[in-house]
């Protein structure tokens, strides 16, 4: 692999993360994040979608007129969106209706449609791909580890699996109730950014001045 | 790069023909998985309202099928509690019912916020091994603190001792009001009285704690923090089992019940 490509795939997982660096896609990373079984199905259809939205992108970005390209790349990422949901509702069905509206919602996640205009319009379908798959492991990457600390916390348990047994089922640990609520996915997330940015302090903005 | 009019016309329109088609065959060729597993899900509720089932348990469709066998759906006129034969309970969708012009009516005045309601429901009857009515399954479904809580509550054949109450569908805060999914909460419903000796519904989700079923068989603990939540589960308990909802069936039902042991 050539140093840009491995570059393409592995920056956005640490260096130029969607959700850290770019702050894009927060909505969805403060819904889905109670519980590690939805985290995951939601990062399984966003990397989907990511995918093969670049791909067909990059794939027609010479035959897509400049002046309704939004247009057209909207339609395309709505469409995938509509078949993704589809099948998480016949294959996954109880983990679909607790992702509700927010698998639909993926249609408006910044990060598709970012990647879609910033890379895919100008990049062949390889590359293409390799950025699709690095930006949808790197908002993976963020959204897992929050699950984890939520549910970890919010309900002492690991992918469903009892770590802490909670008081009210007979255990010790007292859930902590705003990791339940979006307001801790808001605390994990600024954490995440504070500790990457404490590693990697090029990636803190200047000031602004006034 | 410049297009000419007619080039962005014909573009924009095989992109919409190509997305149009990937969405609808997606659609069709998954709509029998996906009619399937919306009946799974509302069979296992009824289940787990009626206590044939938990929902820690992990049950494959052959279990629910199977233990589905003793269920009976039975659709009924709800502003009578007579039998409506022409109603198929398996294709009848009481949500649809409720908004359309024909199928459903505005409701009567009620603290649950309870707007429409069809005309017709789907009840369901549990059979015992001898053939008898051994349980009735009714959905209900009123406002709570969020959003509307859609649920089933499962009576005795008496019609008024309550076996189960559970909910498949709401909008209520985790830890608090969502604790009505709580299987801790749920089993202090078994054995509790819905009616009094009057035959008014008594039911109440009280703020504290109640007695054993015994001594207090009229009331429910509330559920902490969530106030509006328990009040929202005994206004759409006493609207359903009232004389708007389900009243009218549950006295027919009782009179039959008692003439065949007559």
């Amino acid at each position: 692999m050539t140093t840009e490509a491995k570059k393409v795939l592995l920056d956005p997982l640490i260096e130029n993360n969607p959700i850290a660096l770019q702050v894009l896609g927060i909505c969805s990373a403060l819904a889905v994040t109670t519980k590690m079984d939805t985290a995951l199905v939601m990062c399984g259809a966003v990397i989907f979608v990511l995918m093969a939205s670049n791909v067909s992108i990059s794939f027609l970005r010479d035959y897509i007129p400049t002046n309704i390209r939004i247009i057209v790349q909207l339609t395309i990422i709505a469409s995938l969106v509509i078949v993704a949901d589809q099948f998480l509702k016949a294959y996954v069905y109880d983990i679909s209706k607790q992702l509700s509206v927010f698998v639909g919602l993926i249609i408006t996640n910044c990060i598709i449609m970012g990647r879609a205009e910033a890379y895919a319009m100008q990049n062949g379908v390889g590359s293409s791909l390799l950025d699709a798959v690095g930006n949808g492991f790197g908002y993976s990457l963020i959204l897992i580890a929050t699950a984890l600390l939520r549910e970890l916390f919010g309900a002492g348990k690991i992918y469903g699996q009892v770590i802490f047994p909670a008081v009210h089922e007979g255990g010790w640990y007292y859930p902590n109730g705003i990791m339940v609520s979006s307001a801790g996915a808001f605390f994990i997330i600024g954490l995440f950014i504070w500790l990457i940015r404490t590693i990697r302090p090029d990636q803190i903005e200047e000031q602004e001045l006034g | 790069m410049r297009h000419s009019t007619g080039y962005i016309f014909l573009f924009a329109g095989a992109i919409c023909i190509i997305c149009a088609i990937v969405v609808c065959s997606s659609e069709v060729s998954l709509s029998e998985l996906h009619k399937n597993n919306a009946r799974l899900d509302k069979q296992k509720n009824i289940l787990y309202a009626a206590g044939l089932a938990r929902s820690s348990e992990n049950l494959s469709s052959e279990d629910v099928q199977l233990r589905f066998g003793r269920v009976k759906a039975i659709a009924i006129h709800v502003e009578d509690g007579e039998l409506a034969p022409e109603i198929d309970p398996d294709f009848y969708d009481a949500r649809k019912a409720a908004v359309d012009p024909k199928a459903g009516r505005s409701a009567p005045p009620n603290a649950s916020a309870i707007k429409r309601m069809a005309r017709h429901a789907i009840i369901y009857h549990i059979l015992e091994d001898s053939g008898e009515v051994g349980m009735i399954v009714l959905p209900i479904e009123g406002y709570g603190l969020w959003g509307t809580l859609y649920g089933f509550l499962a009576l005795d054949a008496d019609a008024k001792t309550v076996r189960g109450l559970t909910y498949y569908q709401h909008k209520e805060t985790p830890g608090l009001g969502g604790e009505v999914d709580n299987p801790d909460w749920k089993a202090l419903w078994p054995d509790r009285v819905a009616f009094d000796e009057s035959g008014e519904v008594a039911i109440e989700v009280i703020k504290g704690q109640a007695g054993l079923p015994v001594g207090d068989p009229h009331r429910i603990d509330g559920l902490s923090g969530a106030t509006i939540t328990s009040r929202g589960v005994t206004n759409m308990l006493h609207f359903w089992l009232g004389e708007d909802g389900f009243g009218p069936y549950l006295k027919n039902f009782t009179q039959v019940n008692n003439d065949s042991i007559k």
